[in-house]
């Protein structure tokens, strides 16, 4: 959408293996992964804990070296650098993390300043380089401050300023909202957004929270046990999820359960016994179209709203609305057709006889 | 106490006061570097190596197993070597040194153990060299533990350096034995004791201003 589409490669893994060795024998944790993160993009990648997210991602730097298999950074194998290549190579990926890892000896501007020193930049030339990202970060007024006296947030912003130091043009992010809150979270999520778009970095992040990926990626991999089950733009796996761990994580964000008063009636219910119960399926473009009122105009049909939500994802609506249909079944036959036609999804959940 | 008895005090404290401070720089110089190689030869840190990890413990472990009477007499070859006599308080500070390396070695690897691993991979994803993660990351983030090591280290060189006087080293453990127990004077035990009291109060608790000063893990009240 951001027409990262047509941009080259920035990351690329091939057929990545990892396994650890454990007193049973071997134990897989990545089994041939293979993706690839073009420049500029923001680039999901979801699963729950012991999934092998962490170990991928952290694959790219080579915190983490593979059993086998290629990463490649700008169109450079990382997995054959050793020593000060190797070094060199990470000085162009930034990565923050969970927990921060800010040193508690060294204030804001310290922290900021510790990958210039490592790549031997001058005193001066370090503050002038540093200032503006913490400015960047929104933390001009607490350059002095040491991280035991900052929020949880505002540790994640000097983690965010201390990795784009070094100008990289990858920044790896492993968990990095995963130890805050639900407002700071979403601070943060803007911050590298805006990151993203301002300097043209490519983002590389790992979570177990569909919010995140829903607010800021705009491609998604989702790995189970080592796998990729499921990869695609996140506005396409959002509404059309295919594998069943993607539909469960779906499940934390797209509210699609049914109200338990509802599944009663449901079951209760059988065609030919009661109204069909209806749920329509809006995305893209014809979220905004007003097809509802359309079919209640056109067709000899009353529409009963039981449930209803829109989202947006990547900027882009999403709706979900159940209803139930009251009216002759060739009435409804028409109705359903028309919504389809419109390219709406619908789908008949069931028949539930009138409000007991 | 008679004014001679008072300069005896004094000379005796000058003496351990030498002995301890001198035997506690080398001691520092010796085995901070054994300690930050112990800790950086160990199992998934940064220059991970087995054989010479096990082989440094084992050293380590042994020169903190021999009772510090015994190395003190054990090491009188070696003590001749560096200082060209065995007798006088510049001998005692060979064997006080040599006795205390092993022990600032293993206290300094568990201050360094306690700095978090995120922080070297932090560091190591900068691209940081084994060499400036120990200067700039591994030592300033353990510092308040070091100097914490450090103050025992030196107290317990106070403890040791009584013993000093078995080599003829002086020192107020020394005027303790010979004029409080072997004389029958004790008034003079007495005031060694307390001499050595509050020497100890003074250089345990210097210490720990000292750690608590350079620890910045907890918010403190900001001055102004």
């Amino acid at each position: 959408m951001t027409g990262a589409e047509q941009q080259p490669e920035m990351i690329r893994v091939e057929r990545l293996v990892k396994t650890f060795p454990a007193a049973a024998g071997p134990v897989p944790v990545l089994k041939g992964i293979s993706l690839s993160v073009r420049r500029g993009e923001i680039f999901g990648i979801i699963g729950r804990s012991g999934a092998g997210k962490s170990t991928l991602i952290r694959c790219v730097n080579q915190l983490e070296q593979a059993t086998s298999g290629r990463v490649l950074v700008a169109g450079q194998d990382v997995t054959a650098l050793r020593g000060a290549e190797l070094r060199a190579a990470r000085r162009r990926i930034g990565m923050i993390f969970q927990h921060f890892n800010l040193l508690s000896s060294r204030t804001v501007l310290e922290n900021v300043a510790l990958p210039l020193e490592l790549a031997g930049e001058k005193r001066d030339a370090i503050r002038a380089a540093a200032l503006p990202l913490l400015e960047l970060v929104g933390l001009s007024g607490k350059l002095g401050r040491y991280p035991s006296e900052l929020s949880g947030g505002e540790k994640q912003r000097v983690g965010i300023a201390r990795a784009l130091a070094s100008r990289p043009e990858v920044l790896l992010c492993d968990e990095a909202t995963s130890a805050l809150d639900p407002e700071t979270t979403r601070s943060i999520l803007a911050l590298l957004k805006d990151i993203n778009r301002k300097l043209g970095l490519t983002i590389a992040l790992i979570t177990h929270e569909m919010a995140v990926i829903k607010e800021i990626c705009d491609r998604v991999a989702v790995l189970d046990r080592g796998e990729i089950v499921e990869e695609g733009r996140v506005f396409d796996v959002f509404t059309a999820p295919k594998a069943e761990v993607t539909r469960r994580f779906l499940e934390d964000v797209v509210d699609r359960a049914l109200p338990a008063r509802l599944r009663a009636r449901l079951e209760a219910g059988a065609p030919g016994r009661g109204n069909p119960v209806i749920r329509v399926i809006f995305t893209g473009a014809r979220a905004h179209d007003p097809i509802i009122s359309e079919v209640v105009r056109r067709y000899d049909v009353l529409l009963n709203i039981l449930q209803g939500s829109i989202e947006y994802i990547q900027e882009a609506p999403y709706g979900n609305l159940l209803v139930e249909a009251i009216g002759s079944d060739e009435a409804i036959a028409a109705a359903l057709d028309y919504i389809r036609s419109n390219h709406l999804g619908a789908e008949v959940l069931g028949h539930v006889a009138g409000d007991a | 106490m008679s004014p001679e008895m008072l300069e005896l005090l004094w000379d005796a404290l000058l003496e351990t006061l030498l002995m301890v401070g001198v035997s506690s720089v080398l001691s520092a110089l010796a085995g901070l570097p054994l300690g930050v190689l112990l800790h950086v030869t160990g199992r998934g840190q940064i220059l991970e190596n087995a054989p010479l990890n096990r082989v440094l413990g084992a050293v380590v472990n042994a020169g903190r197993s021999v009772p510090f009477i015994i190395l003190l007499v054990a090491i009188i070859p070696f003590t001749r070597l560096v200082v060209g006599t065995s007798l006088g308080t510049a001998a005692a500070i060979v064997p006080l040194t040599v006795g205390a390396v092993p022990y600032v070695a293993r206290l300094a690897e568990a201050a360094l153990r306690e700095v978090d691993h995120g922080l070297v991979e932090a560091a190591q994803s900068m691209g940081a060299s084994p060499r400036q993660i120990v200067w700039k990351v591994l030592v300033p983030e353990a510092m308040p533990g070091l100097v914490a090591a450090f103050t025992i280290t030196v107290v317990t060189l106070v403890g040791y350096s009584a013993m000093a006087g078995a080599v003829g080293g002086g020192g107020l453990g020394d005027l303790g034995i010979r004029y409080g127990y072997q004389r029958f004077q004790p008034d003079v035990m007495l005031a060694v004791v307390v001499v050595l009291v509050v020497l100890v109060q003074g250089l345990q608790s210097a210490g720990d201003r000292l750690a608590m000063r350079l620890d910045r893990r907890r918010v403190r009240q900001r001055q102004r």
